[in-house]
């Protein structure tokens, strides 16, 4: 739904989340306290893939605080994270950022939402491509 | 010494480099290791998922095999597989109605599995097990200060637990060892930072980008080649090195080694014909340069 | 038979919402004999509360009282004064929490009334059986202790002795001072540091009533609030620091260089210094770990070109003892090591420094003249990162607190090191800005607004040097994008710990601490000063982290405490103190084993265990310990407990 006027999105702040189902959802796949956050940046700053993503990982936490669970989800983010974990590590309050990402994933996946068709990917390099590329681009991005 | 070795899925087609030279690089110094009966894929990629315990069966399975042989240590080459297995046993390990579960659902297994299996890195064993101090003096070509790029990426070093260096912000194993077989050993800014790692198959350009970074940082501080431990770190930063400077006009590309690759040829001096075309970037020119090729190869 | 009164207070509705305060009164009245009197009333506390309790202690010749309500630890005292006015024994009142205990912890009306009357009916038992005691008396040593020679401690020692009561300062460094004259200009009018701090060192040191024993620490302190006796060890004066005429001439020809402590590391003094010019006591000192060895004699050339005959390489350490009547603790902060953080490459890179250091850096009297240059290679820094919260607000890695001072010094850094290179460039990555003191927001805002100061709001995830400049990763949060910043310095704002020896003094002292070693204050509001230990206050940066004025108001509101000590001529301590049944006493010794306090002896002559009353605690651990039941607990006996439980559990089956 494009917005004539492309107006600025407006935050909805929602209180009660926790009887949300992907807040549920999130905190039993990811066993992760999002509360816990308090968007220092430290995630956003070591973050590898950071110019490719449409929210920082602070706005993704800041958006699952608020109950935003559908710009989360329609974002490129969850997708490009390359789960290499330098956000985990060195978060200050021990939240594992990386498994918050791969728990919006796998509700994507999970609803049987394929994002990426791995097989349809733009360079055909059959016989280069290893088998662990392969392997783990299926996993992440089929769910398979 | 014997010890069992998991080599997983590209060792054996895309990486066959890899483990050829480490299998002849620990013949030589007697360290026999032995291919892990009926190995499984470890699955790649750990999941994250705390309520998916089918994502891990893979990597358990092979822990199992090693259980199987009554041994309790399994050692890997490749980083990847390294960090998944260590990490598959860890979740298992640390609950144990989840081990009862695996346990039920591994009916069929020969082999109970109790989460004993300690699985290490090749790197790891000549470090602990072996000496970097004697493994210098077995070193018959050393690599006469050939400066490298020590390239760790992400599944050495995180998460925190898993670290094949307890410092995992500033490790030197690679280097220690480096250094031993007569290299000089650069730090260079990416040297702990993403390759992009599967992005590589729906969003090249992503690992594009990061191949320029991390090879234009080990440049900058004057690295005559990188060094990995992983075959899909090296097939983003050597393979596509060709899509990068398509990218990026400024590229300069360099050549990536296996450490294994290094091991034989300070053990032997040689490099095998076979090598060279699993590389992108000939390695060819700069051994030649640097007088490391010391045998004349049929 | 006795009289007992009983008090059922509704404390406003905490009591009275949840408990039938009036239905407790009549049924405790109608359930013990020996009540003649039960009462509820709005706020016991309260002034008429109180004469309440006096009018009916008197008029109906009451011989002991309970008082339902809010936690003893609150009102007992008060409730106690008010009888003892009326002219009862004070230990014959017993306060009945049903507030914490009962009203604030339940919901259901109708079995919280039954517990309230259980609770107080087993406090009318414990009361029937109580003795009138005497407070134990002991004489009130007029003398106090300030340990830590900071301007927490220095404060404090000024205020004491201006009273007109002597104090001994103990400071562990050769100088008295702490971190506060290492610092260059202070926030937020920037005066410069040692300029304010200095005339309150020399009042210190010429004060007829301030002994000052540096190179000293504390050992040992043994006894009760009143009578401390402390030993203290101090490390032999090879310098007579009243003959020393700190000429330098000692210095010149010693042949050994170590790195300065005072310089943070970034310059070398002799091992035969002063730590800084106006270091108080105005002497050298020889460091003796770093000397070339006096036995035998490696080197001798200070001694032989003293002219005032100040050094004697024969010399001790020594064992100084004090009896003091109060103790205040001031041994402040450390800045938190950076090698813990190795993601800003401290160690690896020279000009990644922290806080201090920079300090050092901008003082005039600093290792580069008050110059800013950079360590590795002596270069004007044209631009400067600042990294803020290193090691603080981070429970997962480091430290879980916020260290307050950071925002505040950091950008006096900034300012600083602007005023000194007009043309550089400072960055400041922050989480968050704290800055709730008298003129600190302004600072803050003017650093931007007028220095233009560039703060990017996001936690600096890297520090990296690549040839000679230092590259810093992070991100701004606020626009969400990533930023690479490449300056010539980096400066850590690290987090503020207890100073290193705090953990070690407090074990020894049997002081509270939290898990990194600041120290326990006895209420974090109502009592900051004071600690749980009767006799010893704290003061500064040791009880948390703080700026210059909380530590300087700290210092002085610690020694009021002391001083409401020290004015008294005897000290009253709390008789309810552990007895001794001498019948069932074996003299076995496990009493004496277990005392924290050391208040249980073993009488030579009689072989049974005996009591110090004055040392005793009430903390009931011999009690336990006791194998026949010999130590017992004045008004808590046995039999006190055995029908304290009984009528709790009476018409339960």
């Amino acid at each position: 739904m494009t917005d004539p006027l492309k107006r600025q999105q407006t935050l909805r702040i929602r209180s009660n989340i926790e009887s949300d189902d992907i807040y549920k959802a999130i905190v039993k796949i990811s066993q992760q306290d999002v509360f816990r956050c308090y968007q220092c940046g430290d995630c956003s700053s070591g973050c590898p893939v950071l110019e490719f993503m449409d929210i920082t990982p602070t706005a993704l936490m800041k958006l699952c605080q608020a109950g935003d669970w559908e710009t989360i989800l329609d974002s490129r983010t969850i997708f490009i994270c390359a789960s290499c974990l330098q956000c985990s590590s060195r978060c200050p309050k021990g939240i594992d950022v990386a498994a918050v990402v791969e728990a919006f994933r796998e509700i994507k996946l999970r609803a049987g939402e394929t994002i990426r068709r791995v097989q349809d990917s733009p360079l055909n390099r059959a016989g280069k491509l290893p088998p662990i590329a392969l392997v783990s681009a299926f996993r992440k991005y089929a769910g398979v | 010494m014997e010890i069992l070795y998991y080599p997983g899925c590209t060792l054996k087609n895309n990486a066959t480099n890899f483990e050829e030279s480490a299998l002849a690089a620990m013949k030589h110094l007697d360290i026999h290791l032995k291919e892990l009966d009926r190995w499984y894929c470890c699955g790649t990629v750990f999941s994250m998922a705390q309520d998916n315990l089918m994502l891990k069966f893979g990597a358990i399975r092979n822990l199992i095999r090693v259980a199987e042989q009554e041994q309790d240590r399994l050692v890997t080459l490749c980083s990847m597989c390294y960090n998944t297995l260590r990490r598959a046993n860890a979740f298992m390990r640390s609950d144990p109605e989840r081990l009862r579960k695996v346990n039920d659902f591994m009916y069929l297994e020969p082999q109970t599995y109790d989460g004993n299996v300690r699985v290490m890195h090749l790197m790891e064993l000549l470090d602990q097990d072996y000496g970097f101090e004697r493994l210098k003096e077995k070193v018959v070509f050393p690599l006469n200060g050939l400066k490298l790029g020590a390239y760790y990426g992400c599944m050495l070093v995180r998460p925190q637990e898993f670290s094949i260096d307890a410092n995992y912000e500033s490790p030197d194993i690679f280097e220690r060892m480096l250094n031993s077989i007569g290299a000089e050993p650069l730090d260079f800014l990416y040297r702990l930072e993403c390759c992009g790692a599967y992005q590589t198959v729906t969003d090249p350009e992503v690992t594009c980008q990061r191949t320029y970074a991390i090879i234009n940082s080990a440049r900058r501080v004057g690295c005559e080649a990188l060094v990995t431990s992983c075959p899909l770190c090296a097939y983003n930063l050597d393979q596509m090195q060709e899509e990068t400077e398509k990218l990026f006009a400024d590229f300069e590309s360099l050549p990536v080694f296996y450490f294994s690759e290094l091991l034989y040829l300070c053990l032997t001096g040689r490099f095998k014909q076979e090598w060279y075309p699993k590389h992108h970037v000939d390695p060819k020119p700069l051994l030649q340069e640097k007088n490391l090729i010391n045998e004349v190869v049929v | 038979m006795k009289k007992i009164g009983v008090f059922v207070c509704h404390c406003g509705l905490n009591i009275k919402e949840t408990v039938d305060v009036v239905e407790v009164a009549r049924t405790v009245k109608e359930q013990n004999k020996e009540v003649v009197f039960a009462q509820d009333y709005i706020f016991m506390c309260s002034d008429p509360g109180q004469n309440l309790i006096k009018q009916t202690i008197e008029e109906n010749n009451l011989d002991k009282v309970v008082v339902a309500c809010c936690s003893p630890t609150l009102h007992e005292t008060t409730f106690r004064e008010a009888a003892k006015e009326a002219g009862l024994n004070e230990f014959q009142l017993e306060v009945a929490n049903i507030r914490e205990q009962c009203s604030w912890v339940h919901t259901d009306k109708q079995l919280a009334t039954k517990k309230a009357i259980k609770i107080i009916n087993s406090l009318i038992e414990k009361v029937r059986l109580n003795d009138s005691l005497e407070p134990v008396e002991a004489p009130m040593t007029k003398k106090a202790l300030v340990i830590g020679g900071g301007v927490a401690g220095i404060q404090a020692a000024l205020d004491i002795a201006e009273a007109g009561y002597p104090v001994v300062l103990v400071e562990k460094s050769p100088s008295i001072g702490g971190h506060m004259a290492q610092l260059s200009e202070t926030f937020p009018t920037l005066d410069c540091s040692q300029c304010i701090l200095t005339p309150k060192m020399v009042s210190v040191a010429k004060h007829k009533n301030i002994t000052i024993h540096a190179n000293s620490e504390v050992d040992m302190i043994d006894g009760i609030v009143g009578n401390f006796k402390v030993r203290i060890r101090k490390k032999a004066p090879y310098v007579d620091p009243n003959m020393c005429t700190i000429c330098n001439d000692c210095a010149e020809v010693c042949p050994v260089w170590v790195p300065n402590e005072f310089e943070e590391g970034l310059a070398f003094r002799k091992a035969i210094y002063i730590p800084f010019p106006q270091a108080i006591p105005a002497t050298y000192t020889l460091d003796i770990d770093n000397c070339l060895g006096l036995s035998p004699i490696a080197c001798g050339k200070c001694r032989e070109v003293c002219e005032a005959n100040a050094i004697n390489y024969d010399s001790y350490d020594e064992i100084i003892e004090e009896d003091v009547g109060a103790v205040v603790v001031a041994t402040g902060f450390d800045l938190y090591n950076m090698e813990k953080m190795q993601e800003y490459g401290y160690g690896k890179y020279p000009d990644v420094i922290d806080g201090l250091m920079f300090e050092r850096i901008l003082s005039a009297t600093g290792p580069t003249g008050g110059q800013v240059r950079r360590p590795s290679d002596g270069k004007v820094p044209k631009s400067i990162v600042f990294i803020q919260c290193c090691g603080s607000r981070d429970p997962e890695h480091h430290n879980s607190h916020c260290s307050r001072i950071c925002c505040m010094y950091t950008a006096k850094h900034a300012k600083l090191y602007k005023h000194n290179v007009h043309d550089g460039n400072a960055y400041i990555f922050y989480i968050d800005i704290r800055s709730g003191g008298k003129g600190y927001e302004e600072f803050i805002q003017d650093s931007v607004e007028k220095e233009h100061i560039i703060y990017i709001r996001g936690k600096a995830a890297k520090v990296f040097q690549e040839k000679d400049e230092l590259v810093v990763w992070g991100v701004d949060t606020l626009t969400g994008k990533r930023v690479e910043v490449r300056a010539d310095m980096v400066v850590l704002a690290m987090a503020m710990v207890p100073s290193q020896g705090t953990l070690d003094l407090a074990k020894k002292l049997k002081m509270s601490t939290n898990e990194i070693g600041f120290l326990t204050e006895a209420h974090p509001k109502l009592r900051p000063v004071e600690t749980v230990k009767a006799g010893f206050f704290l003061a500064g940066a040791a009880q948390g982290p703080k700026d210059i004025p909380d530590t300087v108001s700290q210092g002085s509101a610690a020694a009021s405490k002391a001083l409401a000590l020290l004015s008294s001529d005897r000290i009253f301590h709390n008789p309810e103190t552990a007895l001794v049944v001498e019948e069932y006493c074996c003299g076995c010794g496990i009493c004496v084993s277990v005392c924290p306090y050391g208040a249980r002896v073993i009488d030579p002559k009689k072989k049974i265990a005996l009591v110090e009353e004055v040392l005793c605690e009430s903390c009931g651990s011999c009690i336990a310990a006791c194998p026949t039941g010999a130590s017992q607990q004045k008004n808590l006996t046995d039999s006190q407990l055995s029908n304290m439980l009984n009528a709790i559990l009476k018409g339960v089956s």
